[in-house]
């Protein structure tokens, strides 16, 4: 008799989920639509998000006066894990790895599963979901109603040690960051095994690159002269001519990354996680 | 008397006529070159490891080729079994000698290893155009790119990895070789080797003990720990010594990696017969001791007389004694007292 009711149960939720998909779409933009085909069935990722007050940043590429605003916003604590993203893929049959367009991913996408709903042989389910596109990563953050945080949301929260908010001018800033990108596989430990920064956000530098809304922007916002190629700068020395933090040798390899990839790319040790707008404005 | 002199002068005369006519075959201009025609399907072109170098390229036509390259993050050992996180072109320092000819067609795929952190791009100094194809050739982690150039200059350049932070990727090992030969090849000789000299700046990993990583502090004050021959104190020592007989032309193929140190480079007891002055196309004779540009190359060329081992360096000999800049060449044979004859002999 309680089975008979728990399934009603979860139809009935279905039945709500559904509807509230479709409400949702209303409020996706035409692009986005475009994006993220078909329905997006909302998932529910249980993952801590912290508070960021945002503020004034010098970036690391621009002009040496140029200060940008981040207004505040909240962030995952953490990656999105392989066993988040097997949920979201459950949810979600169109974003399976035999399912997925060839417009939004290139064929490594999930390349270690061995089927649509099955993680790697040894994959921890903790550990950060890697060979996933930049439209992948959109359309899980859409699901679970939030969004991929900025480049520059980003890099102000990888401003931080463990003790400071801003610990760009410490002596050992970039170097520490650097001896944690050289660690090769470190993508399939899991989640928050090390400490949090500043801000209480974990695993900024030990485990993955993350994707950013406009990973790429450092292209775009390039002037024209340089034709063909807008990221000309970035190579070689002329990368130094552009750069306002010459000794910050992980923020190039972070920019290196971002402009050799593309957004249906899947790669190792490439994932995500997700951030959301905030209204609160603390001081 | 006067005409005795004459005579003698006369075959002189004639040797520099053919000499001169022989560097003009050289200097192909840039502009007859594009219009080479680079004829049939593309073929793989033959790489080496130093010290070794491919085939010459003889009397052949232009032709299309194709050059794989797979960049890749690697330890190894640089000196004294002290292990090293080295990125290179194909899991060598340096990375492999590539061989063109002048007029070739040149395909680059540029693979990085699916077990990189990092992306990695190729910078040839043989190529025309935007960053000598390093902006065309950015490969994020488990990528493959790839681009063509013509070969319209002829000599020895220098490849490289230009993936910011440049010094870094240079600093641990990126970087290789790449000679273009003029029409019908350059001359034939006995022996001919293929040698990069590149400043290493090393600390310890604070997270895995042992293993030694680029300083960037002692980069950017130019302080090696290393300044080394082919990636690793003693690449061309012991059983890994370059080898001529007595008789013998070596012609050495020498590049200077860097990224900040240049190199006076000099082989003791040796003079080179012939300098193509930092890997042009100028010939200068009866050289010493020649420089090597950071980023450049030189090619040089002695005829081996005497028998007995070679020390080759770079002559700021602090790097040699101290630092690892010192290989050998071995050349056996006759002795040949006319050119050397040593008196051992104490004298009362």
């Amino acid at each position: 008799m309680k089975r008979k009711f728990d399934i009603a149960g979860c139809f009935l939720l279905f039945i709500l989920i559904s509807a509230c998909t479709q409400n949702n779409q209303h409020d996706l933009g035409r692009e986005e639509q475009k994006i993220i085909t078909d329905t997006l069935v909302p998932i529910t990722a249980v993952v801590k998000m912290v508070y960021i007050p945002g503020g004034e940043y010098k970036p690391f590429y621009g002009p040496d006066t140029l200060l940008v605003k981040v207004i505040p916003f909240v962030i995952d604590q953490r990656a999105v894990t392989n066993q988040e993203y097997l949920a979201f893929v459950t949810k979600n049959p169109q974003w399976r790895k035999s399912a997925i367009k060839p417009l939004y991913s290139d064929s490594n996408y999930l390349k270690d599963w061995p089927t649509d709903l099955q993680l790697p042989k040894n994959a921890k389910p903790n550990a950060p979901v890697c060979n996933v596109s930049w439209f992948a990563a959109k359309a899980y953050a859409k699901a679970v109603g939030k969004r991929l945080p900025t480049l520059d949301e980003w890099e102000f929260i990888a401003m931080a040690d463990e003790i400071t908010a801003n610990a760009r001018n410490k002596k050992n800033y970039s170097d520490a960051i650097i001896d944690l990108y050289l660690q090769k596989n470190r993508q399939y430990n899991e989640v928050k095994l090390s400490k949090p920064n500043y801000w209480g956000v974990y695993n900024m530098f030990d485990l993955i690159w993350e994707w950013t809304d406009d990973f790429n922007s450092i292209l775009s916002t390039n002037d024209s002269r340089a034709g063909q190629y807008d990221d000309k700068e970035l190579f070689c020395a002329g990368s130094a001519t552009s750069s306002t933090d010459i000794l910050n040798y992980a923020a190039f390899m972070r920019f290196a990354l971002r402009t050799s990839i593309k957004a249906h790319y899947t790669i190792g040790n490439l994932g995500f996680r997700c951030a959301k707008d905030t209204a609160i404005k603390l001081n | 008397m006067k005409i005795r002199n004459l005579v003698h002068l006369f075959p002189i005369i004639a040797l520099t006529a053919i000499v001169s006519c022989n560097t003009n075959q050289r200097n192909t201009s840039t502009e007859n070159a594009i219009d080479i025609v680079a004829e049939g399907t593309p073929e793989v072109a033959e790489i080496t490891g130093a010290p070794k170098v491919p085939k010459p390229i003889g009397d052949r036509a232009a032709k299309k080729l194709i050059v794989n390259l797979v960049t890749t993050e690697i330890e190894g050992i640089i000196a004294d079994s002290i292990p090293y996180t080295f990125w290179t072109f194909n899991n060598t320092v340096p990375g492999s000698f590539i061989r063109v000819r002048v007029g070739d067609e040149i395909t680059v795929n540029l693979k990085n290893d699916a077990n990189s952190v990092l992306p990695h791009n190729i910078d040839l100094h043989a190529v025309t155009g935007p960053g000598g194809g390093a902006p065309a050739s950015s490969s994020a982690p488990g990528k493959e790119t790839s681009f063509t150039f013509k070969a319209i200059n002829t000599g020895l350049y220098v490849y490289h990895c230009a993936a910011p932070p440049v010094p870094m990727h240079i600093g641990n090992g990126m970087y290789g070789l790449i000679l273009v030969e003029p029409a019908g090849g350059l001359p034939k000789v006995d022996k001919e080797y293929y040698i990069m000299q590149g400043d290493f700046y090393t600390k310890a990993s604070n997270i895995k003990k042992g293993l030694m990583e680029f300083d960037n502090d002692k980069a950017v004050a130019e302080n090696p720990d290393y300044v080394l021959f082919n990636g690793k104190k003693g690449a061309l020592l012991g059983a890994n010594m370059i080898e001529a007989k007595v008789g013998e032309t070596v012609r050495l193929f020498i590049g200077n990696g860097g990224p900040n140190l240049t190199s006076s480079f000099h082989v003791i007891g040796e003079i080179f017969d012939r300098v193509y002055l930092e890997g042009g196309t100028t010939i200068s004779q009866n050289i010493q001791t020649t420089m090597i540009p950071a980023g450049g190359a030189v090619i040089v060329e002695f005829k081996c007389e005497v028998p007995g081992e070679y020390v080759l360096v770079d002559h700021s000999l602090s790097r040699a004694f101290n630092k690892g800049a010192i290989g050998k060449l071995k050349v056996t044979g006759e002795a040949n007292l006319k050119v050397f004859n040593a008196k051992t002999m104490a004298k009362e």
